[in-house]
């Protein structure tokens, strides 16, 4: 076999929809090679049918997804339409693939070396003793430590690095030629995202995979893609080289998003340091107790000693990764959970203003200070009540202070404006709008109660990139304009660094640095803070700069 | 593990607990005076009130149901105002009968449902599924007396294979022990098969959308090794979680069956009971059978242990 | 960038569609429709029960009794005349026409069948969000549920209507009581998951008022699944009004009910099976209507509950 002929090649493919969807196809006339050794990055927004070209080569696509026509190739052999018997002889042989929530992947009541040895038993006849060796060898060369004690485990009693590193594993066993990944990173963090991209690079590296990755993440693709493929809504619309593609896009597609990735450089922002303080915490605490009838009751302290100030105008943001306690700390402020220790102190920084420390006040003193403190929430899905309309929900929150619905309704038209959706959205429905603008309009529900202090839990995780950038500077414009104080919560260093005046990083709980953003991003102390930083995928890139 | 075991036990007590609050309140609470039913239409005021004090009807109700509790623990459920015997006695002669049936109705369920409902998951949208889902409504819907005399009537009346009624005790001989149950049996595990098909299938059907049979199918393995390693194993926790749940409609049913069938056994007594206003035998039945069925759920939930190694670790 | 390039060219700004409303959904399910249209004829047949060919059901004759089902016979009036009568489905050992009887014992079924579950539902409602909103009366409420599903249903309803002598009243409270805890179990866990949503977190910090809370955004959502659930208690219902007359603990025998007529027939069911079957067939088809129906709205209503078993 010609080392040089390409592992897999994808031939004009075209995978229907079944009738009723948005369109007719998944994908459409797609065609693209993976070479050995080389890694090639699918990337696209959501719906671009990236996922779905992954499963379709490993014949694992429902039968209502049909190839409708092209080839599917695998070292030469036409496996488009190949029986299942003989897909499942090249499965875990020749081309494996592995996935992206290692929580739900791997099947609970099975030992993970059970999991691992089902896949030589499957496909060799190596007896018991070497199978074992073998299971045990691959465990090893996935940097998993103790592979005695791995092997003897249950998926639950790994975390989600070490899981994916089985994922890994059974996938690499039996060396086949072909590795498909989908989306392995996403549900990671981002440091363990960066042991596990160092991984798959050094395996591909010493066994001469071919890797097809999955993303949508352009850190990821500039960190380890050498090609990349650029799928929008199941066209593939730009296909080259990494640097080709990312620093000298074509289409406009391409070149739109190159323009909505956030760079990783910060630059150093005007800000007022007069500006009256709007929040002041202050050995914030939470601590969450599970009393147990055996052993001494276990305590969680999901925020320990925190503390910061939020200036009129400024954004601060909080990064850290997920138990970190970022989200912990906003439910505090916004008085969803209750704090177990510490002060959350309001305003008091005007002549004749107090603070009023809200952290541990009761319900009724509270109400009217609620409405100083807004939240915007990760899940735009779920933020609004599907049964009722824009404008029922929008005018909740004043019409709950006094104000009557007809005013609060004028305000409401004023802030859709602003968030740059029609006035005709008032009548809609929740499920009338797509996620960037549900967003919008909690955003602008948030705004209707006039607040000091807007939290934003995430508020930008959930979107695709293109309408991420254009919800980014909707949180400028809106900040700038009304002279907003923000807290910016998120695990994306990348955004934290647009964003963000001040930077927040926390860890288990902790408060391990903080500063203005450009220093914190551009000299960082800590050294959680350097190996978070460091291990940001990516983070040298310019996208859309040649 | 020790904390979940413990947690489930300590959460029995108080179940067991209110449930004979229950029970005694629910008798307490009738219109009308026990002791005059029993005394009789005749009976003088004295008479009646000596027949109250003797039932301890004229102390306050707290300190009936601690006596009565008090009883209960040391396994006296009192005397049947009716058959003037022990109820316990009563329970004793009845209980043959009931728990032949109900054992043999249980195995022939689980054996026949568990596999069908797979098999439906299996084949989904195929002709087996549907027919599993129509039969599993009907067999909800066609109350068992109703089907048991259909039965009656298309296997002992026109064809003459079974016996109509009646029941023979195991001690007289196991083969006419089982001929007479049959039909009861049959009868009685249409609807246990229905709720345990339906369940099994829709237990399989979840667990196959899970990731891990992706990965399991990604890794190559044939289609029975997913179903079996997999997928079952997965799903087996609300399966026999409704096995559990199911005995409250087994119980119901046998009070039917036996009515129907002429079988002697404690659902009968209930109705007779219940005919003849008999307040501790009701008390006794139904306390036994609540017990037994938080008994039998006890032990599915401690179950689970085998089952879930999330559980154990 | 500015910024109206980003949504010409963004992907979302082209994958928006609507849904049908989730009463199209009902209106189009096959489940929906048979169990609808079956429950509608028989909502009719209750309904039009005297104009139906029926005679006054407690009416018999000494002379017609135990007819075939066609039989001709005859029949005594209340005003005592005695009148050529068919007998479509027979007579019981009284004299008394079947058909009329089961015509009739249809309003019973059905009144019994939706009260019962409208009283399940509404102290179910109560309780669960009792239990879902207020963390000290969860713990010994539901206890005390526990309890009381753990007496099996049928056991409970017929030492109350032991107690408490059959009527239509006694009848309905005596069989919706067992079905309470299952409704307070499926209302308090809607209440705690509801709770969880981003959207009631943002009613909170918008200052919404606990109660409003429960009005406006937590009740309107427990419906779909309450509807359900009440089909089949209501399914339920009356298969245990059934068993209970049957069993002769249940209505009083002067009102025609189908389990009153099989009781009655049971004695002879050897010879005239026609006691028994007629009433059963009717039974069996209303429940099995409801639970049809019951499945469709599930279906289409509330697809989680199909997993929640």
């Amino acid at each position: 076999m010609n080392n040089d002929a390409p592992i897999l090649q994808v031939e004009d493919l075209t995978i229907a929809l079944p009738s009723g969807g948005d369109r007719a196809t998944a994908v459409r006339n797609v065609s693209f090679r993976v070479g050995r050794g080389e890694i090639v990055c699918l990337v696209g927004e959501s719906g671009s049918g990236k996922s779905v070209i992954a499963q379709g080569v490993m014949g694992l696509l429902p039968k209502s997804l049909p190839v409708q026509s092209g080839r599917i190739l695998l070292q030469g052999e036409d496996i488009t339409h190949a029986p299942l018997s003989r897909l499942r002889e090249l499965r875990a042989t020749r081309m494996s693939m592995i996935f992206q929530e290692p929580m739900t992947a791997l099947n609970p009541v099975m030992t993970c070396g059970d999991q691992l040895d089902e896949v030589l038993r499957e496909h060799t006849r190596l007896s018991p003793a070497e199978r074992r060796a073998k299971v045990l060898a691959i465990v090893r060369e996935v940097l998993l430590p103790d592979p005695e004690r791995i092997v003897a485990s249950y998926p639950h009693q790994l975390s989600g690095g070490q899981r994916q590193r089985i994922m890994i594993a059974m996938a690499l066993v039996l060396d086949p030629v072909l590795l498909i990944a989908d989306e392995p990173t996403t549900a990671l963090d981002v440091t363990t995202q960066a042991q596990i991209l160092k991984l798959v690079l050094d395996l591909q590296h010493r066994h001469g995979t071919g890797v097809l990755f999955i993303t949508h993440d352009f850190g990821v693709v500039a960190e380890i893609a050498d090609r990349v493929a650029v799928l929008r809504l199941g066209d593939l619309v730009e296909l080259g080289p990494k640097d080709d593609v990312l620093r000298r896009p074509q289409h406009d597609y391409t070149r739109m998003l190159m323009a909505a990735v956030p760079t990783l450089r910060v630059v150093e922002r005007a800000s007022d340091p007069a500006a009256p303080v709007v929040l002041k915490v202050q050995g914030l605490q939470k601590v969450y107790a599970d009393k147990r009838w055996f052993g001494p009751a276990r305590e969680v302290h999901a925020a320990q000693d925190v503390g910061f100030e939020i200036r009129r105008g400024q954004t601060l943001g909080i990064v850290g990764e997920s138990g970190s306690g970022k989200s912990t700390v906003a439910r505090c402020i916004v008085r969803l959970i209750d704090p177990s220790g510490g002060s959350v102190l309001l305003g008091g920084d005007r002549p004749g203003e107090r603070a009023e420390d809200i952290a541990r006040m009761p319900a009724a003193r509270l109400r009217p200070l609620r409405r100083r403190v807004q939240i915007v929430f990760q899940d735009p899905y779920r933020s609004l009540n599907p049964r009722r309309n824009v404008a029922d929900a929008m005018v909740e929150g004043p019409m709950n202070y006094g104000l009557g619905r007809a005013e609060a309704l004028q305000r409401a038209r004023q802030l859709l404006a602003m968030v740059r959706l029609p006035e005709s959205a008032l009548e809609r429905f929740p499920h009338q709008f797509s996620g960037g603008q549900r967003q919008r309009i909690c955003i602008a529900r948030a705004l209707m109660m006039e607040p000091e202090l807007l939290v934003a839990d995430e508020a930008v995780s959930a979107l695709d990139v293109s309408v991420q950038a254009q919800v980014l500077d909707l949180f400028e414009e809106i900040r700038s304009r009304l002279n907003l104080a923000m807290l910016f919560i998120t695990h994306d260093l990348r955004v934290a660094s647009q964003v963000c005046d001040q930077l927040v990083v926390m860890s288990q709980g902790r408060v391990v640095e903080s500063g203005p953003a450009h220093r914190v991003f551009g000299a960082p102390q800590h050294e959680y803070t350097r190996a978070l930083f460091a291990a940001a995928p990516g983070k040298d890139f310019a996208f859309g700069v040649a | 593990m020790l904390n979940f075991l413990a947690r489930r036990l300590a959460s029995t007590l108080p179940v067991l607990l209110i449930v004979s609050l229950l029970v005694f309140l629910m008798l307490r609470l009738t219109p009308g005076d026990p002791a005059a039913v029993l005394a009789g239409d005749a009976a003088s005021t004295e008479q009646i009130a000596a027949i109250r004090a003797s039932l301890g009807l004229d102390r306050s109700i707290a300190e009936q149901y601690l006596i009565w509790a008090g009883h209960l623990l040391t396994g006296d459920l009192g005397q049947s105002y009716y058959y003037k015997t022990a109820v316990t006695t009563l329970i004793g002669q009845r209980l043959e009968p009931t728990l032949s049936l109900a054992l043999i109705t249980i195995t022939l369920a689980v054996l026949v449902a568990v596999p069908l409902g797979v098999l439906a998951a299996w084949r989904f949208g195929g002709w087996l599924d549907k027919a599993l889902m129509g039969f599993s409504v009907a067999g909800f819907s066609v109350p068992v007396f109703v089907l048991a005399y259909v039965l009656i009537w298309i296997v002992s009346l026109k064809l003459g294979w079974l016996p109509v009624q009646g029941y023979k005790r195991l001690a007289d001989g196991a083969g006419t022990w089982l001929y007479h149950l049959v039909l009861p049996a049959l009868t009685l595990s249409v609807i246990y098969i229905a709720l345990i098909a339906r369940v099994t299938r829709a237990s399989v059907l979840e667990t196959l959308g899970e990731d891990y049979i992706r990965t399991a199918r990604a890794k190559g393995l044939p289609e029975v090794k997913v179903l079996m390693r997999h997928a079952l194993a997965n799903a087996a926790v609300p399966i026999v979680t409704v096995i559990g749940i199911g005995i409250a409609l087994l119980i119901g049913g046998v009070v039917v069956t036996e009515s129907v069938y002429a079988i002697p056994g404690l659902g009968r007594l209930t109705v007779d009971a219940v005919l003849a206003r008999d307040f501790p035998t009701i008390q006794g039945v139904i306390l036994l059978f609540s017990f037994v069925y938080v008994l039998v759920n006890l032990l599915v939930d401690l179950s689970y242990v085998f089952f879930d190694p999330r559980i154990r670790y | 960038m500015p910024a109206t390039d980003f949504e010409k060219l963004s992907v979302e700004s082209a994958t928006v569609h609507e849904q049908p409303s989730a009463w199209a959904r009902v209106r189009r399910n096959g489940s929906v429709r048979i169990g609808g249209a079956v429950m509608a004829l028989l909502l009719l047949i209750a309904l039009l029960a005297p104009w139906m060919g029926t005679v006054d059901p407690s009416l018999f004759d000494a002379a017609s009794r135990d007819l075939l089902p066609g039989q001709r016979g005859e029949i005594t009036t209340l005003e005592g005349e005695t009148v050529p009568h068919r007998f479509l489905m027979g007579s019981d050992s009284f004299g008394r026409d079947i058909y009329s009887r089961v015509i009739y014992g249809t309003q019973v079924s059905l009144i019994v069948g939706v009260c019962t579950a409208l009283l399940s539902l509404a102290a179910g409602i109560v309780f669960g969000l009792g239990a879902g909103f207020f963390r000290r009366l969860d713990g010994p409420l539901m206890r005390v549920m526990d309890g009381l599903m753990a007496i099996p249903a049928i056991l409970i309803a017929i030492a109350l209507v032991a107690m408490w002598k059959g009527s239509l009243l006694t009848v309905v409270v005596a069989i919706a009581i067992p079905e309470i805890p299952r409704v307070t179990r499926l209302v308090r866990s809607l209440v705690l998951t509801i709770r969880e949503e981003p959207y009631v977190e943002a009613a909170v910090s918008l200052g919404t008022p606990t109660w409003k809370i429960m009005g406006r955004h937590i009740l309107p959502n427990t419906v779909a699944p309450l509807i359900v659930q009440g089909t089949f208690i209501c399914a339920s219902g009356i298969l245990t009004e059934a068993i209970l007359s049957f069993l002769g603990v249940g209505l009083p025998p002067d009102i025609p009910t189908w389990g009153n007529v099989m009781a009655e027939g049971r004695a002879q069911f050897n010879e005239y099976p026609h006691n028994i079957f007629f009433p059963g067939i009717f039974l069996a088809v209303t429940v099995l209507a409801v639970n049809i129906l019951g499945d469709g709205l599930r279906d289409t209503l509330d697809p989680k509950m199909a997993k929640r078993g």
